[in-house]
C-alpha cells in the first residue's frame, strides 16, 4: 500500500490557511461540507441499519417464549410464539467453514500461479478469468448447483459415508446429496474465490522483488521463495482476504436458499456435514413472503440482526489485519 | 525472468543428501527439487480447478439458454399474457427493469460515493476520518439481504409504503456506494500532489481544483469504479425477493406497482416445471450474466485510458 | 479532454441501451404457441363480458397457473382488459385486499371469523368494502400424493397409512401395511424419502387437514401450514416435486399439476370406499360433497376429508376469490363481475383440468354463477 501518496498537500494541512488564500470561500465551504456530509451520510446509514434492524427485534424477541440464541425451533407466528437461531448459526456456520477451507487455499494457489508461475503471456487474462466468476449472479450458481452440477456431487458424499461413515461430521443423514451443506459450502467455495483470489494477488503483487531475489540469490528454490518470502510478506493479506470472503460466504442467499433441504422439525440434532438446514440468509429469503405480521417480520429482522452483527466483527477484524500490515509495511 | 536462470545455475547437491536434517538454502537435493515441481504443478492444477466451474457454468448456461436470446421476440416483447405452461414472449420488461433500476441506484450512489472518496482524500483528518473509512469497510461487507432486511424495516414497516421498485434501489444503493467509494479513493489517490498544488499556486480556489482538476483526471478510473459497482449490484437478487415482486408487464413506475428484473424472472420462473418455462431461466441467466460481463468489460475499457496508473 | 470523453461514451451507452429497451411491447396475442397439454384454446370460445382496463387481485399461488390461463382467455376475448394477478400467497393477498390495494384476493381458506393476530379478517374486510365481503369458490386444486418408486406404476395408500408414512413412522416402500393393501404390487426394499414444502403453504395446511380428518390417531399434529412431521424440506411446490423426480424411493404431497408435469406416480387413495384414481371427476364428486358453511352468496365450503363415498378424492384444496359483495366504485364491480364470470364458466373450467387442476362441478357452479351476479 502507498502511503506516499496521501493526497495531502502541505498547503491543506491547515485548511483554515488554505480557505483564507483561496478566492472561493463560499464555494469551499459548500463544496467541504458536502463531501463531510456524504462521509457523515455513511456512518449514519452503517449506524441506522443496526438501529432499524434493533428496534424492529426486540418487540418481536421480548414475546418469545422460546431461548432465542439456543432454541431449534421457528415458529414466530401466533399467540406464544417460539423461535431460536441455533440451527441458523450452524447451518451458516458449516457452509461457511467448508467454503474457506475449499477456496482460501485453492484461492491462495491460483494466486500464486498468476503472479509467480503463469507464463507472462497468460498472467493477465487467468486474472480476468478467475474475476469472471464473481460476474455469474448468486442466483444462477444456485439454479445450476441444483440442476447440473449437484448429481456430480452424490458419489462423492456416498463414497465419504460408505468409507466415512462413523466420524459425526459425515454420516448419513438420508439428504440428497445436492441439497446438503457440504454441497451448498462447494458452491459458496466457488463463488468467494474471486473474492479471495483478487486479494491475495494483490499483495503478492507487492512482494519487494529484493526480498524474492535475495531468496533466490541464497539458492532457494522457487518454491523456497516464495515460502520465504513471498508468504510471509502475503500473510496479513491472505488472512484479510480469508476475512473478507468469509463475510460474503456467511451472507450469501439466493445459491443457498435453492440447495439446501430444510430440516423437518423433529429430525435429531446432527453435526453431519451431509445434513440439510437453513443458514441466517436463506431463512430470511426464504420467509420473504411471510413477513404478514408484525411479530413475524419482527423474528425474520431479528435473525438478521445476529447476521449484521456476525459480518460487522469478521469485517472488523478484517480490517484491523490489514491495518496492522499498514503499519508494518511503512 | 533472470530469477529462472538464477534457479537452473544454483549449484546442486548430490542427490540422497537431501533428507539429511540441515534445512540451509544453500544446499539444493532432489528432494527439494522435487518438492518445487510438485508446488509447480499444484498451482497449475489449482488454476485449472478454478477455471473449470467458470467453464461449466457459461457452457451449460449457453446451451441452454442460449437459443432464446437468438429469438427477436425476447428483445422486444414482455411476458404478458404467456402463462408459464406456454412459449413465447420475452424478457424485455425485465431486461429494461435491472436496467432502470441500475440507472437510478448510480444515480443516487455515485455523488455520494464520490463525495464520501472526495471526504477521504482531500478533507478527511484524525478520528472522523477513520470512523467513515471503518463504516465504508463495514458497509462493504453487509450481506444483500440485511440491506433489504433494513429498507424493509424503514420503507414497508416505519413508513408504511407498498413493496415499490423504489425501495429495491435504496437497498442497491447501500450496496454500490462502498465500491464507489473505495475505488474513487484509490484514484483519487493515485492524482500527483504536484497537480493540486500547481492549481492552488495559481489562487484557484479548493473546491474547484478538486472538481476541474483532481476529478477530471481520475475520471475515468471512476467511472470503471462505477460501471463495476454497478455490475456487482445487477446480479443481486435477495433484495429483489424481498422487496420487488415479479410482474409479466412492462412496468417504468418507480413508486407505483410492481417492476420486474432479470433476476426475478428467474426467481419465478425456477418454481415451474416445464420446459418453456425452464427455458426462460436460462435465457433470463444468460441475458444477465452478459449484461454484467458487459459492464465489467466496458469498465476494464475505460479503464485502460486513465490518465493515472496505479 | 479524452478521458473525459471516454466516460460520457460510457454513460451515453448506458442510457442509450435503457432507450432501445423502452420500445418493448406488451402485445404478446398470437404469439404463445401451447406447450405440452397446457391449452387455451378451448377457453377462448367461451363467451365473455368485456370491460376496459386494468383489474388487479392478489393472493394464493395455489391458484396461480388456472389464474394466468383464465387471465389469458380473458384478453384474447376481451382486447382492452388486463387482469394482473400476484401470486404472493393467500395471507399476503387477504392483506392487501383489506388494505385495499386491491380489487379481490385470492385465498386457499375462506376469511376467518375469529380473531388472527388482533385482526377478524370477515371484519375488516367487511370494513373496507363497505359491505360484507364474499369467499367464491373458483379454482379446485388436488393435491396430489406423488411418488418416485422404479417399478410401481400402481400404488394404494389409505389415510392411516399415508400418516404413518409422512409421520415417518413407515420407512421402507416394502413395509407389510403398505403391501397389504397393494397386493399383486411388488415393492422394492427402497428407503421411503419424505418431501415436504419448507415455506409456508396452504398445500401443507390442507393435506394436514385431510390426514387429521381421515386418518384419526395416526396422525397427531394440528393443521397449520407449517410441516410438522418428518422428511427432507424444499422449497416451494417445484422444490418437493423435483426432489421426488431426482430421488428414488421419493415421495410428496404436491399440486397434481406438478406431478403430472414432472411425470411423477400419482397414488390411489382409498378412504374405505375403494381405492379412487385422481381425476377431474373424482375431485368433482369430493367437491359436491361439500356442506355449505357460509350464509346466502358467501360460499364456504367445508370439505368432508374422511369421505367414503365411492369415486371421490378426498384431497384437494380450494381456492376462493375474496370480493366485496357491494363495491364502493361501481365500475370496479363490473369489472369484478366481468372476469369472475368469465373464470367460472364451464368452458374455461374444463380448460383447466389439462393444467392439473379439477373443474367445479355444475351444482356448485350454478351457486357460484348465481354470487357473482349478486356483486354490485
Amino acid at each position: 500500500m502507498t502511503t506516499s501518496i496521501t493526497g495531502r498537500s502541505t498547503i491543506d494541512d491547515d485548511p483554515h490557511d488554505a480557505d483564507r488564500a483561496s478566492t472561493g470561500r463560499l464555494g469551499d465551504r459548500i463544496f467541504g461540507g458536502l463531501a463531510t456530509g456524504s462521509g457523515l451520510l455513511v456512518v449514519a446509514i452503517v449506524t441506522l441499519v443496526g438501529v432499524f434492524l434493533l428496534v424492529q427485534a426486540v418487540p418481536s424477541l421480548m414475546n418469545n417464549d422460546a431461548n432465542f440464541l439456543l432454541s431449534r425451533e421457528w415458529s414466530p407466528s401466533g399467540a406464544n410464539p417460539r423461535f431460536g437461531i441455533a440451527d441458523l448459526a450452524w447451518g451458516t456456520l458449516v457452509t461457511s467453514v467448508i467454503a474457506m477451507v475449499i477456496a482460501v487455499p485453492l484461492g491462495v494457489a491460483v494466486a500464486l500461479f498468476i503472479t509467480q508461475y503463469a507464463p507472462r503471456w497468460l498472467s493477465r487474462p487467468a486474472a480476468a478469468t478467475v474475476d469472471l466468476l464473481a460476474a455469474v449472479p448468486s442466483i444462477v450458481y444456485g439454479f445450476w448447483g441444483l440442476n447440473i452440477a449437484g448429481q456430480y456431487f452424490e458419489p462423492v458424499a456416498g463414497l465419504l459415508q460408505g468409507a466415512l461413515g462413523w466420524v459425526p461430521f459425515l454420516s448419513d443423514q438420508n439428504v440428497s446429496a445436492k441439497s446438503t451443506l457440504a454441497f451448498a459450502g462447494v458452491i459458496l467455495a466457488i463463488m468467494i474465490l474471486p473474492i479471495v483470489t483478487a486479494i491475495s494477488r494483490e499483495v503478492f503483487a507487492q512482494v519487494p522483488t529484493t526480498h524474492k531475489e535475495g531468496a533466490l540469490a541464497l539458492g532457494a528454490t522457487k518454491w523456497e521463495m516464495i515460502r520465504v518470502a513471498v508468504l510471509p510478506y502475503g500473510k496479513p493479506g491472505i488472512i484479510s482476504a480469508a476475512m473478507l470472503g468469509l463475510g460474503r460466504a456467511l451472507g450469501e442467499t439466493l445459491a443457498v436458499l435453492i440447495l439446501l433441504s430444510t430440516l423437518s422439525p423433529t429430525k435429531e440434532w446432527s453435526f453431519s456435514i451431509f445434513n440439510g438446514g437453513s443458514t441466517f440468509a436463506s431463512k430470511i429469503a426464504g420467509g420473504a413472503s411471510e413477513f404478514d405480521t408484525p411479530q413475524k417480520t419482527g423474528a425474520y429482522i431479528a435473525a438478521g440482526l445476529v447476521l449484521f452483527v456476525v459480518t460487522f466483527l469478521v469485517n472488523a477484524a478484517a480490517r484491523i489485519v490489514i491495518e496492522r500490515r499498514k503499519a508494518f509495511s511503512e | 525472468m533472470s530469477t529462472a536462470q538464477l534457479d537452473t545455475t544454483t549449484p546442486t547437491t548430490p542427490p540422497g543428501t537431501g533428507s539429511s536434517p540441515t534445512r540451509g538454502l544453500g544446499e539444493r537435493s532432489g528432494g527439494r527439487a522435487a518438492k518445487d515441481l510438485l508446488a509447480k504443478v499444484v498451482m497449475w492444477l489449482a488454476f485449472a480447478i478454478a477455471v473449470v466451474p467458470l467453464v461449466w457454468i457459461l457452457g451449460s448456461t449457453l446451451v441452454k439458454g442460449g437459443h432464446m436470446l437468438l429469438e427477436a421476440q425476447w428483445w422486444t416483447n414482455s411476458q404478458a399474457g404467456i402463462t408459464s405452461r406456454r412459449e413465447g414472449g420475452g424478457a424485455v420488461h425485465a431486461i429494461q427493469g435491472t436496467l432502470i433500476q441500475a440507472v437510478v441506484t448510480a444515480v443516487m450512489s455515485v455523488p455520494v460515493g464520490v463525495l464520501t472518496a472526495v471526504y477521504l482524500v482531500e478533507y478527511g483528518r484524525g478520528r472522523l476520518a477513520r470512523v467513515v473509512s471503518f463504516m465504508v469497510d463495514i458497509l462493504t461487507g453487509i450481506p444483500s439481504i440485511v440491506a433489504a432486511l433494513f429498507v424493509y424495516a424503514l420503507w414497508v414497516t416505519t413508513f408504511g409504503f407498498q413493496r415499490v421498485a423504489f425501495a429495491v434501489t435504496l437497498a442497491l444503493t447501500l450496496l454500490m456506494i462502498p465500491t464507489v467509494v473505495r475505488s474513487t479513493e484509490e484514484m483519487l489517490k493515485l492524482v500527483p500532489n504536484e497537480l493540486r498544488e500547481a492549481s492552488y499556486a495559481l489562487g484557484v480556489p479548493k473546491w474547484k481544483t478538486i472538481m476541474k482538476v483532481v476529478v477530471p483526471t481520475a475520471f475515468s478510473g471512476i467511472v470503471t469504479g462505477i460501471l463495476l459497482g454497478l455490475a456487482r449490484v445487477m446480479g443481486e437478487t435477495a433484495p429483489l425477493i424481498i422487496l420487488g415482486p415479479y410482474t409479466k408487464v412492462i412496468a417504468t413506475d418507480l413508486f407505483g406497482g410492481l417492476m420486474a428484473t432479470l433476476p426475478t424472472m428467474i426467481n419465478q420462473d425456477r418454481t415451474e416445471a416445464l420446459q418453456p418455462a425452464l427455458d426462460r431461466v436460462w435465457g433470463a441467466s444468460l441475458t444477465l450474466i452478459l449484461l454484467v460481463f458487459l459492464l465489467n468489460l466496458l469498465g476494464r475499457f475505460v479503464g485502460r485510458f486513465s490518465k493515472v496508473k496505479s | 479532454m479524452k478521458t473525459r470523453r471516454f466516460g460520457q461514451l460510457a454513460s451515453l451507452a448506458l442510457v442509450g441501451s435503457i432507450a432501445l429497451a423502452g420500445c418493448g411491447s406488451d402485445n404478446n396475442s398470437g404469439t404463445g404457441a401451447t406447450a405440452g397439454s397446457g391449452s387455451s384454446s378451448a377457453a377462448s370460445s367461451a363467451s365473455a363480458d368485456c370491460f376496459d382496463g386494468t383489474l388487479n387481485a392478489e393472493g394464493s399461488s395455489a391458484q396461480k397457473n388456472a389464474f394466468e390461463e383464465a387471465a389469458a382467455s380473458y384478453s384474447e376475448a376481451c382486447s382492452g382488459a388486463t387482469v394482473n394477478y400476484n401470486p404472493t400467497g393467500s395471507g399476503a393477498g387477504i392483506k392487501q385486499f383489506i388494505a385495499g390495494q386491491v380489487d379481490f384476493a385470492g385465498s386457499d381458506s375462506a376469511l376467518k371469523t375469529e380473531e388472527k393476530d388482533g385482526v377478524v379478517e370477515t371484519d375488516a374486510a367487511a370494513q373496507t368494502c363497505g359491505s360484507p365481503a364474499w369467499n367464491i369458490p373458483m379454482v379446485t386444486g388436488p393435491i396430489a400424493l406423488a411418488y418416485n418408486v422404479p417399478g410401481v406404476d400402481s400404488l394404494t395408500l389409505t389415510p392411516d397409512v399415508a400418516a404413518q408414512i409422512f409421520d415417518g413412522k413407515i420407512t421402507k416402500w416394502n413395509d407389510a401395511k403398505i403391501a397389504a393393501i397393494n397386493s399383486g404390487v411388488t415393492l422394492p426394499a427402497t428407503d421411503i424419502k419424505v418431501f415436504f414444502r419448507s415455506d409456508e403453504s396452504g398445500t401443507t395446511e390442507n393435506f394436514m387437514k385431510y390426514l387429521s380428518g381421515a386418518a384419526g390417531d395416526a396422525w397427531s399434529y394440528d393443521p397449520a401450514k407449517v410441516w410438522p412431521a418428518s422428511g427432507e424440506g424444499k422449497e416451494k411446490s417445484a422444490g418437493v416435486a423435483e426432489g421426488v423426480k431426482s430421488t428414488e424411493g421419493g415421495i410428496t404431497y404436491v399440486e397434481w399439476s406438478y406431478a403430472k408435469d414432472n411425470d411423477l406416480g400419482v397414488a390411489k387413495v382409498d378412504n374405505g370406499g375403494g381405492a379412487v384414481e385422481l381425476t377431474g371427476e373424482s375431485v368433482g364428486k369430493a367437491l359436491e360433497a361439500a356442506a355449505n358453511d357460509g350464509e346466502g352468496n358467501d360460499l364456504r365450503l367445508k370439505l368432508d376429508y374422511a369421505t367414503k363415498e365411492a369415486g371421490a378424492y378426498p384431497i384437494l384444496l380450494v381456492t376462493y376469490e375474496i370480493v366485496c359483495s357491494k363495491y364502493k366504485d361501481a365500475a370496479t364491480a363490473t369489472k369484478v363481475k366481468g372476469f369472475l364470470t368469465h373464470f367460472a364458466d364451464p368452458e374455461v373450467q374444463k380448460g383447466l383440468e389439462e393444467i392439473g387442476y379439477a373443474p367445479l362441478p355444475s351444482s356448485i357452479e350454478e351457486k357460484v354463477q348465481t354470487a357473482i351476479a349478486a356483486i354490485s
